[in-house]
């Protein structure tokens, strides 16, 4: 598992700030409702999720690293294809006549160091159709694959290198 | 212009209904719950993005788009979200899967 700090996390109270206030944005955008029972509704949903999002300990250290972020495109472009390549291979076993499974689960280390890594990792082989993530530790990931063509997708560690990449050193 | 828009939305709206009946034709056919949440995965991805990218090309107005993107954002990450919380609450509540190959494919 990964390192918990233990204790209550030291609250920083800008960056909850940040949070509420870019809540409160996104809240506007996206109702357009300006009457004083609304908006009151609105601050009151976004304080909550502010609250919320204290409580999971998601706001204990430090902004997300902007080397980071610009990273996301290149691999969000590969996301996309491997997805759909992936989403044709189980659409063409699920309509073929006999339906043929070579149902299995593989256990892959993963090399991601923050515990982000490891749930874009996971998250990712989930996205992609034919595999499964069903659990995860801080060494392994535990992979549903509904095809061997699938499942060697994920043990050949291509993805597991991208997403490391991703995160940076 | 609007024509070439017009048909390019809709062969993605019509596609991504498609996928959305093998999606469905996937849950009726596959044999047990883990194979039947791999089913999802397509309704997730690439039939709830066809059609969100058919509506977006027929939206004239960027608010709607922009609240198209967000939609298929967060279907991007909950639909995944979900169906590891699905399988690991079968997993931990004692449902096996079904395995078809002996072999032993992991690396370790």
């Amino acid at each position: 598992m990964y390192a918990k700090i233990p204790g209550k996390p030291p609250k920083n109270h800008l960056r909850i700030l940040v949070l509420f206030t870019l809540l409160a944005a996104l809240w506007l955008l996206l109702s357009g409702f300006f009457t004083p029972l609304q908006l009151a509704f609105g601050a009151a949903s976004c304080a909550f999720t502010a609250w919320l999002s204290v409580r999971l300990g998601l706001q204990r250290s430090g902004f997300p690293r902007l080397a980071v972020t610009a990273r996301y495109p290149r691999y969000l472009l590969w996301l996309t294809w491997q997805v759909v390549l992936s989403n044709l291979h189980v659409a063409r076993v699920v309509l073929s006549p006999r339906i043929r499974l070579q149902r299995q689960v593989v256990r892959v280390k993963h090399t991601q160091k923050t515990a982000l890594g490891v749930a874009i990792h996971a998250n990712s082989i989930t996205l992609t159709p034919g595999t499964l993530t069903m659990d995860a530790d801080g060494v392994v990931l535990e992979v549903h694959a509904l095809t061997r063509h699938v499942a060697e997708d994920v043990v050949d560690g291509e993805m597991d290198r991208r997403v490391t990449r991703l995160e940076g050193t | 212009m609007s024509s070439v828009l017009d048909i390019l939305s809709w062969a993605a709206i019509l596609s991504g209904s498609a996928f959305l009946v093998v999606a469905g034709v996937g849950l009726l056919r596959l044999p047990d719950f883990f194979s039947r949440v791999h089913a999802l995965g397509i309704q997730d991805t690439l039939s709830a993005g066809l059609i969100l990218l058919g509506l977006l090309l027929q939206s004239d107005d960027w608010l709607v788009g922009v609240k198209l993107v967000l939609v298929l954002v967060f279907v991007l990450i909950t639909g995944p979200t979900a169906a590891h919380a699905l399988a690991r609450a079968a997993l931990h509540a004692g449902l096996r899967p079904p395995l078809d190959s002996e072999e032993d494919t992991s690396k370790r």
